[in-house]
């Protein structure tokens, strides 16, 4: 069975750590990771950039607006994502867009990865 | 289960917020921040027991007030004459906080309170000084290490920057869109001071500066958080990231300076570079551009640039063009006529930079540029008066030891067997 482990924590503590802490917590999480990556089970990990980096496209209308900052609103869920590998904003919004016309309402936000761990589950 | 450094965390990151509104209830400095303080000690008194709140902010403002009210009611018991301006809005203390702690007025709460520390009143070192003790937190020990000189100088510096601040008029009305936009300038003008009182000191005496670096990144991305829509906090943000992200290159490892050319870009932080560069693209998508937007635009083409000879030295000529357009400098045809030299050429650059004499005449960078041009012209002569200028006028140790470098090899150079000066450009 998959399952994808989200991870909350309040931005402004995190983002208050010195380069010291963080490199420490990011220490004690890869000994963490390796064990379950030795036993294969480990799928792909991202660390995302702060939500100051964030892009948001509001599919619920159309055409879709966009519009700067995270998707603050709380009365949806998370229901899924996409890892893409573009040159930038507006090529990842194209995509967004062309998603949103499959599937509109809701929103997509696009948000930086900062760090990405390929993993090695095989499905 | 809540450990110190959370709370220590919490505390930091809730602080703009919270000083903010409490300077908005007592208008003034210096009971906001004691009735933070209050708050704080209290914070770490029950938080470990009771658990953290959830909205530490909302806790510490709430706390920090009610103990302030209690202090101003008991000394009005002791004094006869109270002073009523001591407490703005007394009366409606006992009114449910709730709905205001939600309100838009955290957003201009914080922004007033960065406003008033980069008072334009005040001169930039006593604003520096003020910001990172009132707003970021820092002691006045550890502002005193960043600025080299003694705690009870600083001490003194802040208090003087408190008074002036007494003294100004600042109002405290919700600005209009005029006065808001006006106060986010003179701000992101005050957060690239701390920034560059940072990096232009990184590689002195243990770095001890550093610190400003990151607390000016953190103070951009707090004003951006809350207006987020605004291309120039954007490009201010991604300007400050792609510099910052050269830091650990930008000195080898006995403090000498190393020019951008000469840099390991490996050593180059690539989070903050990705951060950098998410940011202008965002910006860019505005179609408005500011002096911070093409500042970043230019930081990002070194960023972009593998290697030093993929850099777009003609982009960023353009750039600096701009740039001399929106916000005319001569220290901006200086760093244009960087680019020009790449472009074009070393007598190009000379002679843009040539009508700037009299205007930066006390500027390190001038005559390092100037002496670096000259040499390449393989005027050696020039080029070492040039330098021995740089090395009087500079900032830092680190600043002279680097011309001392260029002067050593012209010395070498004309004692040795004349081998001509421009070999080495």
């Amino acid at each position: 069975m998959l399952y994808a482990i989200l991870c909350y924590n309040s931005e402004d503590v995190v983002g208050s750590w010195t380069k010291d802490e963080d490199d420490a917590v990011m220490a004690k999480l890869s000994v963490v990771h390796d064990k379950l990556a030795k036993q294969g089970k480990l799928g792909p990990a991202i660390r995302l950039l702060p939500t100051t980096a964030a892009t948001t496209l509001h599919k619920g209308q159309e055409p879709p607006l966009v519009m700067d900052g995270p998707y603050a609103e709380t009365k949806e869920q998370l229901l899924g994502f996409y890892v893409i590998d573009v040159s930038g904003l507006e090529e990842g919004l194209d995509f967004a867009r062309e998603l949103a016309r499959a599937n509109p309402g809701g929103a997509y936000e696009l948000r930086p990865v900062g760090l990405f761990l390929p993993g090695s589950v095989v499905t | 289960m809540t450990d110190i450094t959370w709370i220590d965390g919490a505390l930091t990151s809730a602080r703009p917020q919270a000083v903010g509104a409490l300077l908005r209830y007592f208008r003034d400095l210096d009971t906001a921040e004691e009735a933070f303080q209050d708050a704080c000690l209290r914070a770490l008194k029950t938080w470990p027991q009771n658990g953290p709140p959830r909205d530490p902010a909302a806790w510490l403002i709430m706390v920090g007030r009610n103990t302030a009210i209690d202090s101003v009611r008991r000394r009005r018991k002791q004094e006869p004459l109270p002073a009523d301006e001591l407490i703005s809005d007394l009366d409606d203390a006992e009114t449910a906080l709730a709905d205001r702690l939600d309100g838009a007025h955290y957003r201009d709460d914080i922004l007033r309170l960065l406003f008033v520390c980069g008072h334009p009143q005040l001169p930039a070192t006593q604003q520096i000084a003020l910001a990172l003790r009132i707003v970021s937190g820092l002691t006045v020990k550890q502002i005193a290490r960043a600025f080299l000189v003694g705690e009870s100088a600083m001490e003194q510096r802040i208090t003087r920057a408190k008074s002036r601040i007494a003294a100004a008029d600042v109002p405290f009305e919700t600005p209009g869109p005029v006065e808001r936009a006006e106060r986010l300038a003179a701000v992101a003008a005050m957060i690239y001071l701390i920034f560059n009182e940072g990096y232009s000191a990184i590689g002195g005496p243990d770095g001890v500066r550093a610190p400003l670096c990151d607390e000016a990144i953190r103070l951009a991305r707090l004003l951006l958080r809350l207006f987020p829509a605004e291309p120039e906090l954007m490009g201010l943000m991604a300007l400050l990231l792609l510099q910052h992200a050269r830091t650990a290159a930008r000195f080898d490892a006995d403090g000498c300076i190393v020019l951008l050319d000469d840099q390991d870009r490996g050593l180059w932080n690539g989070k903050m570079i990705a951060e950098g560069l998410a940011l202008m693209d965002k910006a860019l998508r505005h179609a408005r551009p500011g002096p911070y937007q093409v500042q970043a635009a230019i930081a990002a083409l070194h960023a972009r640039a593998a290697r030093p000879e993929d850099t777009d030295w003609a982009q960023i000529d353009l750039l600096y063009g701009a740039l001399e357009r929106l916000q005319p400098s001569p220290v901006v045809t200086l760093n244009r006529a960087v680019a020009v030299g790449k472009v074009r050429g070393a007598e190009a650059a000379l002679a843009m930079i040539e009508p700037l004499a009299s205007r930066l005449s006390g500027y390190f960078h001038f005559h390092g540029v100037k002496g670096a041009l000259l040499l390449q012209l393989g005027r050696a002569a020039e080029a070492r008066v040039a330098f021995d200028q740089a090395i009087a006028r500079a900032n830092t140790a680190a600043e002279a030891a680097h011309i001392r470098l260029h002067l050593d090899r012209l010395i070498k150079d004309s004692a040795g067997d004349g081998a001509p000066a421009s070999s080495q450009a």
